[in-house]
């Protein structure tokens, strides 16, 4: 996804910056280069294979208990925990 | 002269397991193989192989492999280079496979789903295996399994390996498969896939399960109301904290009466042989070479089958994870993952397991800073030298209702372990990897399940087959080299001394004097130390050979006390946090990480760590005593 196709999202809420009880739609993935040890499209791959995809339904459902870090998600059948840095890489509305 | 038949017997057909972590894939390996199986190690890489025969009611034998978990070929790490290899065919070490069977949690489909369009490509016949079928069906979720294999084009199977005739189909499904005569395997044209194919199987598998899988409308299951108050940020931690307090207080309180009886049956193993042998050479090697050497070592299984029960049982619950994501802030400021948490628990029982368990820690550089610490968490070994210091220099005084000072320098030890393990991760983190930007943490949380006694006792089995085979291995020959060395030369005619102080343990203690003088070790507990190399724990055999003291731990106490200086006690403690003193760690450093530059570093810094700190306790002892 180009970068500026995310104007056409409306009110984009990163999974990363999400609280808990959030709900959403995952709009795309996005993780930017440098700010993972990994190369975006290795990241992109891995949070495929986690099953994130886009237009899943994903909720957080619990927060880590010290700096509310990591995350657990909700993603499909699954749950997945992830720290948020990671985790700002999935863009939902 | 016997009837020989003339038709040679049909080779086994090779079956291959592959699925997702946690798709049931081992308690399904399990269930088909039963006992009947070989666990090894891949030629020159540190994965896990598991290899069981069985039988199928039709009479053809198979040969089942169990794979490590995997989410795709892709091979990111060496356990999915071993899987990649072996599906594609391209492993010399390992027979080639005549069917792929993949795995799937029937609660849940999609990565399995995913997987089987992924290994379309691979070549070989696949089986789709639907597990845990029961638990789907209770939760009201009806799988077409027709559908499914019409969708995927490969058969299709439902299975529950956890119960009596859950493998029924299954077992049905290998001989119609058999006698009708499996492919032979075509060629591969299987490529490395990208996002783009990752996303289209993902897509197709979504798509599969709308079609084949009516799922009722959510309700929180029982997993989601557990982890409400196990992942809870009050609850969890204190949870977490208190599971992990049971678990020491049974590994120590509940091993003891086993571990005396361990004891006795030795001593009395001892006593039978030395009046069955004649006095002399011979029954000194066997009584205080080999039964009082490995004695010493196979006393603490108890105690290690406790802990890995705990391990065992909170993995196959589900709750391993938990701790991960619970305790993955805190690892996170040593530079460490969530995940480096189960490797450095069972390192509390003996960092060999613990090291070899990194291998579920993706990122390389992680998993060697792991590998690095994990022989500083406070294993079994320790205990015994622990017990007898602590017996022989702290007072057991009771400073506060049921705390006794004892118990609490046992506890401060366990916390030094641990503190310092993150210590060095932390500095090692600043020191060589400041810049660095953590590896991502993706963890799977599975259902919470029940363990299944099988499981557990199996794995029990095989970590008490591999304690016991290096007990009779390294330690059984520790031991003869250290009595070689305590026992030899004789001591000259009309000696006075203990024997040992004329052999060449003792000229070793000498030479090493000098070095260890400053931390105030005197030559004894150099020429114990010597022996120690090869385990820690010998080194309490070691003490009591130099001081000639036979009647048990007590009488060795008291011995020590009389002869050292407070400060020399406090500062073998403190030795004993740090110093490297398990030659079997040390070869389990070397085999995981490949190299034997990690395991120098490993002893070099563990040495310098062991002399600073004995060298502070000993001073500060000193000055304040």
């Amino acid at each position: 996804m180009e970068l500026r196709q995310l104007d056409s999202i409306d009110h984009p809420v990163s999974l990363g910056e999400a609280r808990k009880g959030y709900c959403g739609r995952v709009r795309c993935l996005l993780p930017l280069p440098g700010t993972g040890r990994l190369a975006p499209e290795e990241m992109e791959r891995r949070l495929i294979e986690m099953g994130f995809i886009e237009g899943v339904d994903v909720s957080v459902i619990h927060e880590g208990p010290f700096g509310r870090d990591p995350i657990a998600v909700r993603v499909g059948t699954a749950t997945v925990a992830m720290r948020r840095r990671d985790a700002m890489a999935i863009l939902t509305e | 002269m016997p009837d020989v038949s003339t038709e040679t017997p049909a080779r086994p057909t090779r079956i291959a397991l592959i699925g997702a972590p946690n798709c049931g894939k081992t308690s399904l390996f399990n269930a088909l193989t039963g006992a009947n199986q070989r666990v090894g190690n891949y030629s020159g890489v540190t994965v896990t192989r598991k290899i069981g025969q069985a039988q199928t009611p039709g009479m053809n034998t198979l040969q089942i492999t169990d794979l490590p978990g995997t989410y795709s070929l892709r091979a990111r790490s060496p356990d999915e280079v071993v899987t990649r290899d072996i599906v594609l065919g391209t492993r010399q070490d390992a027979d080639p496979i005549d069917l792929l069977m993949i795995v799937a949690d029937a609660t849940h489909l999609r990565p399995g789903l995913r997987l089987a369009k992924e290994l379309g490509a691979c070549g070989l016949p696949l089986l789709l295996v639907v597990n845990m079928i029961d638990i789907a069906r209770h939760r009201g979720i009806e799988i077409d399994l027709d559908r499914l294999s019409e969708e995927l084009g490969i058969p299709v199977v439902a299975s529950t390996a956890v119960r009596r005739g859950g493998t029924d189909a299954l077992w049905q499904e290998f001989d119609r498969l058999i006698e009708a005569g499996l492919p032979e395997r075509s060629a591969s044209d299987w490529t490395s896939p990208s996002a783009a194919d990752l996303r289209r199987n993902l897509r197709e598998a979504d798509r599969i399960i709308a079609h084949a899988v009516t799922t009722p409308a959510h309700h929180r299951s029982l997993s989601e109301r557990v982890d409400a108050l196990l992942l809870n940020p009050v609850a969890g931690p204190i949870i977490l904290l208190l599971i992990m307090f049971a678990m020491f207080q049974a590994v120590f309180a509940g091993a003891a009466p086993v571990m005396d009886a361990i004891s006795a049956l030795i001593e009395a193993l001892a006593a039978t042989v030395s009046q069955l042998l004649p006095d002399g050479i011979l029954e000194s090697l066997v009584v205080d070479g080999a039964i009082a050497g490995v004695g010493s070592v196979v006393v603490f299984l108890p105690q290690i089958l406790i802990l890995f029960a705990f391990i065992l049982i909170l993995e196959d619950l589900g709750y391993m994870a938990r701790a991960a994501f619970l305790m993955d802030r805190i690892m996170g400021h040593a530079g460490l993952h969530g995940r480096a948490f189960i490797p450095l628990l069972s390192s509390f029982a003996c960092a060999i397991p613990g090291i070899m368990s990194a291998r579920v820690i993706d990122d390389e550089r992680d998993r060697l800073t792991t590998i690095l610490i994990a022989p500083l968490m406070t294993c079994s070994a320790r205990i015994p030298v622990y017990t007898l210091l602590i017996g022989a220099f702290v007072p057991a005084r009771h400073i506060g209702p049921g705390i006794g000072l004892q118990g609490l320098v046992m506890f401060a030890l366990f916390a030094a372990g641990v503190i310092s393990a993150l210590l060095v991760a932390f500095i090692s983190r600043m020191l060589f990897r400041r810049n660095e930007i953590p590896a991502p943490l993706m963890l799977d949380l599975p259902d919470y399940k029940l363990p299944q006694l099988r499981g557990v006792a199996l794995g029990l089995w095989q970590r008490a087959y591999a304690f016991l085979r290096r007990a009779g291995t390294i330690i059984f020959t520790a031991s003869i080299v250290v009595w070689v060395l305590s026992t030899f030369p004789y001591p000259p005619a009309g000696a006075t001394e203990p024997a040992i102080n004329y052999s060449f343990a003792a000229m070793l203690g000498h030479l090493l004097q000098p070095l260890l003088a400053p931390i105030g070790f005197t030559w004894e507990i150099c020429v114990a130390l010597i022996p120690g190399m090869a385990a820690r724990e010998v080194a309490v055999a070691g003490l009591s050979t130099v001081y000639a003291v036979s009647g048990g731990e007590a009488a060795l106490g008291h011995a020590l006390a009389a002869q050292w200086s407070l400060a020399t006690g406090v500062s073998l403690i403190v030795w004993y946090i740090f110093a490297p003193q398990c030659l079997s760690t040390l070869a389990v450093i070397r085999r995981e990480t490949g190299s034997a530059r990690w395991m120098w570093i490993a002893v070099g810094y563990m040495f310098a760590l062991a002399y600073v700190a004995s060298f502070a306790a000993y001073h500060i002892t000193a000055a304040l005593s």
